[in-house]
């Protein structure tokens, strides 16, 4: 019974980050209409960040945090601005094999200043407590508060502030949005820059369990991608429910299955569910 | 008028790649030069599926390493003659396509491309962590040169050379003969918009099918070629990143059309080629470059070239048929 | 020519077209009009199998093709445009007309691989459709021009060319006038005109009032998704509903 709360302990952790990336990137969507693949390199760049501000400046560990959140945040919004706002009206196609210039753009740009070689963050939370027999490394708990306390925050954002709502009614009909005549330029950067924060956050929560490098958002950013096909594109509560789902299945997955091929359980769900359902699980809430 | 200009220039590619054995000064050009034949055969079909059906797929460099795995496999472990294996590459990566293809290309769009991102996941977690298989990460050594046939044997890089090239100019007079055939006219209507293309009576699923079908085909032909040539595989030629590689030799010379992927695949490898410190950084250079090509040059080089053309033969002055 | 009954399509809660029933009569001009979001484009998407309908059915001369897909529907002899005209800007307007006789071909990858007598006779049939089809949309001379390059007028004859291409028996046109002058507004109904003197059904969807009422011999009004009103214009000019819902008091005059 231990080991199966474990793996929920686990399951959290790795739903939560996932809850983050897969929320920004949803909303996004909304945006942009096209998958932006970018959006792993904002994640790597932001666990870059957070390093570098740590390892070089000697900046404490949330302080980084915020500080890797702006710079990513500035730089999706250039992104923004520099990239995708000039191909708003080219074919899809377009605006998504540019999100791959700046993914490839950004990942060499990290290898040049920091190296391809796997990086350590050090968190200032090593301790390990034990709750009932399961061991609970804090920096997992962390993760799971913080990542939930910020999707609940975001949550509150998106549905009790005008601006927040401004985002949701873009994600879910950009007809809608100019008819109501939002400033779809504010909103658009707003998105962006919403994302970037996201993404920084949940890198920078998850790197001291895991590695930094270059090519870390590979992964994530496509899991990413089956939870919010999976919740539906443009969803807010499926990008939440989606990231939790997966979470789960990889960590009871590798736990019961084989941790060998934990990586190929998001894909094969969503390989299964696509076959099975081509307009995804919740079909409604992606327009 | 037009079209024997056409002719002509692929009559001098022709030739040049025929002499280059002898203007090149070492058998390391050749190597590159074979490599990037390689990519460019593999881009051919990319640009099928995408470039003149709409369809991205990100799984491309999977495919690719599904039909150098079938070489390498079967002539290492199963002791199969090399042509025999290198027979089976392209339609073992096309068996995969169909199965594959039917599941995904009833998905539009973007859909289809996150779609193929993860099956091209799947394709390389299941190449690293199926040893039995597939050697794992050590990868497989040991491949053996494609054997004689009859009096041609392939054991020098020239040799190497002229069998990469020879397939290469099959693939391109294959794609030529497809692109500009009613067949390709049907993939460009479904590339334009699947509503219209399905109106005028062009039936999707079969016409997406064949093409990704074919294009994977492409894939894996290169794929087999590439173990023939290189006669090591890792993992790593399945890595989505090859598909990025491809894609720009797309987009620098020109998606869509026949001669695009061939000036991408072998000025970009060149350039990076040339300047030895953009090697690992290329991507420093080309991330902006292929951001840039996207909004100031959508259609490439010889795109941009061919519409400039069609526009002046317009003209009324001189009009004529192109 | 077609029949339609208790047709239906529901978006979530939403009904774009509830329970219409109506006919297409052969060799008429059947118009559609109604507000905007009235259900009429979908209720085209659904006679052309773009979209499948969530009750009803569709009879094509007495044959029910209900469910069948848009590329089945079209070989049957079912053709249509759209309300934006997507051309391929990168390639001339012949290029972009080639296509349309593809349906009534046979050739496959092998006749492009062995280079079939079957192909080649193929695409000079296509080929002379493609320029039959623009001879009588009457834009022959700008054959050779970048798709990129022509009016919206032209495009709109294009756009027309290519459904005729497909040798059609029925056509139908969603806002053929749309975004063009009223000079080439009544070239367009000029063209309507001669594709029905050719033994082409139309059935159009149309907001300019005046172009409606002079060229077509039936209408149906959709309004929220019903029929509301159907008949020969004079009537449709007369019925009390039809000015209610659409026409208004400042259309009720023209
Ligand atoms: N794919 C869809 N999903 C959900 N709702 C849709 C879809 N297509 C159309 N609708 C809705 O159905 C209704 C009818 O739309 P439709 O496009 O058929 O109207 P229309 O009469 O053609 O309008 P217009 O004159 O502006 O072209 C509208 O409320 C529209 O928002
Ligand atoms: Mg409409």
């Amino acid at each position: 019974m231990d080991l199966f709360f474990q793996q929920v302990l686990n399951g959290l952790t790795l739903g939560g980050v996932y809850c983050l990336v897969a929320l920004g990137l949803t909303l996004v969507y909304g945006v942009l209409h096209v998958p932006n693949f970018a959006h792993g390199a904002f994640y790597m760049a932001g666990a870059f960040v957070s390093f570098h501000l740590m390892t070089a400046w000697g900046w404490p560990y949330w302080l980084a945090m915020l500080g890797s959140a702006a710079c990513v945040a500035l730089l999706a919004v250039l992104a923004e601005r520099l990239v995708f706002h000039p191909l708003r009206h080219a074919s899809p196609l377009h605006p998504m094999i540019a999100a791959i210039g700046v993914l490839l753009f950004l990942e060499a740009a990290a290898q040049a200043i920091w190296g391809a070689d796997f990086q350590r963050m050090q968190s200032p939370y090593t301790g390990i407590v034990d709750l009932a027999g399961v061991t609970a490394p804090v920096q997992r708990l962390l993760i799971i508060g913080a990542a939930f306390a910020l999707v609940v925050i975001v949550h509150l954002f998106l549905t009790r502030t005008v601006t927040g709502s401004t985002i949701v009614a873009m994600a879910q009909t950009r007809e809608g949005a100019a008819l109501v005549g939002i400033n779809a330029n504010r909103v658009a950067m707003l998105t962006f820059a919403l994302s970037g924060v996201l993404a920084a956050v949940a890198a920078t929560l998850y790197a001291p369990i895991n590695l930094v490098y270059p090519a870390m958002g590979h992964l994530v950013i496509t899991k990413a991608f089956v939870i919010i096909i999976l919740g539906g594109m443009g969803s807010v509560p499926g990008a939440i429910a989606g990231g939790l789902i997966i979470g789960l299945a990889e960590s009871f997955g590798a736990f019961y299955v084989s941790d060998h091929y934990k990586d190929i359980i998001a894909f094969t769900l969503l390989v299964v569910i696509l076959s099975l359902r081509p307009q995804g699980l919740f079909p409604n809430a992606a327009r | 008028m037009m079209r024997l200009n056409a002719k002509l220039g692929w009559i001098m590619l022709l030739v040049l790649g025929l002499v280059f054995p002898f203007l090149a000064g070492n058998d390391y050009h050749l190597t590159v030069m074979s490599t990037a034949y390689i990519y460019v055969l593999a881009t051919l079909g990319l640009n099928l599926v995408t470039g003149y059906t709409g369809q991205y797929n990100l799984a491309h460099a999977g495919f690719m390493a599904v039909g150098a795995y079938t070489v390498g496999i079967l002539t290492v472990d199963y002791q199969v003659p090399f042509w025999i294996a290198f027979v089976l590459a392209g339609p073992v990566a096309a068996l995969l396509g169909f199965f594959i293809g039917i599941v995904s290309l009833r998905l539009k769009g973007h859909y289809f491309s996150i779609f193929t991102l993860c099956v091209g996941y799947i394709l390389f977690l299941v190449i690293e962590k199926w040893e039995s298989l597939t050697h794992g990460t050590v990868g497989i050594i040991g491949i053996p040169a494609p054997s004689p046939i009859g009096p041609l044997t392939f054991d020098s890089p020239r040799a190497l050379y002229y069998l990469v090239f020879f397939f290469l100019v099959v693939g391109l007079w294959v794609m030529h003969r497809i692109v500009s055939s009613l067949l390709g006219r049907t993939f460009m209507a479904i590339r334009n918009g699947d509503d219209l293309a399905e109106s005028l009576g062009i039936n999707l699923m079969r016409n997406k099918l064949l093409a990704f079908m074919l294009s994977v085909f492409y894939a894996g032909l290169a794929g087999g070629l590439y173990a023939g040539f290189v006669r090591f595989l890792g993992p790593g030629i399945a890595g989505v990143e090859h598909t990025f590689d491809m894609t720009m030799y797309m987009l620098v010379g020109g998606i869509g059309t026949l001669l695009g992927p061939v000036l991408g695949g072998l000025t970009v490898p060149w350039i990076t080629q040339t300047l030895q410190w953009l090697q690992e950084y290329r991507f420093l250079v080309f991330g902006p470059i292929l951001v840039l090509l996207v909004i100031f040059v959508p259609h490439g080089i010889v795109g941009s070239f061919i519409a400039w053309r069609a526009r002046k033969a317009a003209q009324p002055h001189g009009s004529g048929h192109a | 020519m077609l029949e339609v009954r208790n047709l239906g399509k529901r978006f979530g809660g939403l009904a774009a077209v509830s329970d219409v029933s109506t006919k297409i009569e052969t060799g008429k001009v059947n118009a559609i009009i109604g507000p905007n979001g009235a259900g009429k484009t979908t209720f085209f998407n659904l006679l052309s199998g773009v979209q499948k309908p969530t009750s009803g059915q569709i009879l094509l001369q007495g044959r029910d093709i209900t469910g069948l897909r848009a590329d089945q529907i079209a070989v049957l002899g079912v053709s249509r445009t759209f309300q934006t005209t997507v051309l391929f800007n990168q390639a001339s307007v012949l290029d972009n007309l080639i296509v349309g006789h593809r349906l009534r071909t046979k050739s496959g990858l092998l006749d492009v691989l062995i280079g079939s007598s079957r192909l080649k006779r193929e695409e000079q049939i296509c080929r002379d459709k493609a320029h039959a089809a623009l001879e009588f949309v009457g834009l022959e001379k700008i054959a050779t021009r970048l798709a990129a390059d022509i009016s919206q007028e032209e495009r709109k004859r294009v756009a027309f060319a290519l459904a005729l291409a497909t040798d059609p028996q029925l056509v139908l046109l969603d806002e053929p006038a749309g975004g063009v002058n009223p000079e080439e507004t009544e070239g367009l109904a000029e063209l309507i005109r001669k594709m029905v003197a050719n033994g082409i059904t139309v059935c159009l969807i149309e907001h300019k009032m005046n172009m409606i009422m002079s060229l077509a011999d039936r209408i149906m009004v959709l309004n929220y998704g019903e029929k509301i009103a159907e008949g020969t214009p004079a009537e449709i000019r007369a019925n009390p509903a039809v000015i209610d819902a659409y026409l208004g008091s400042e259309h009720a005059g023209v």
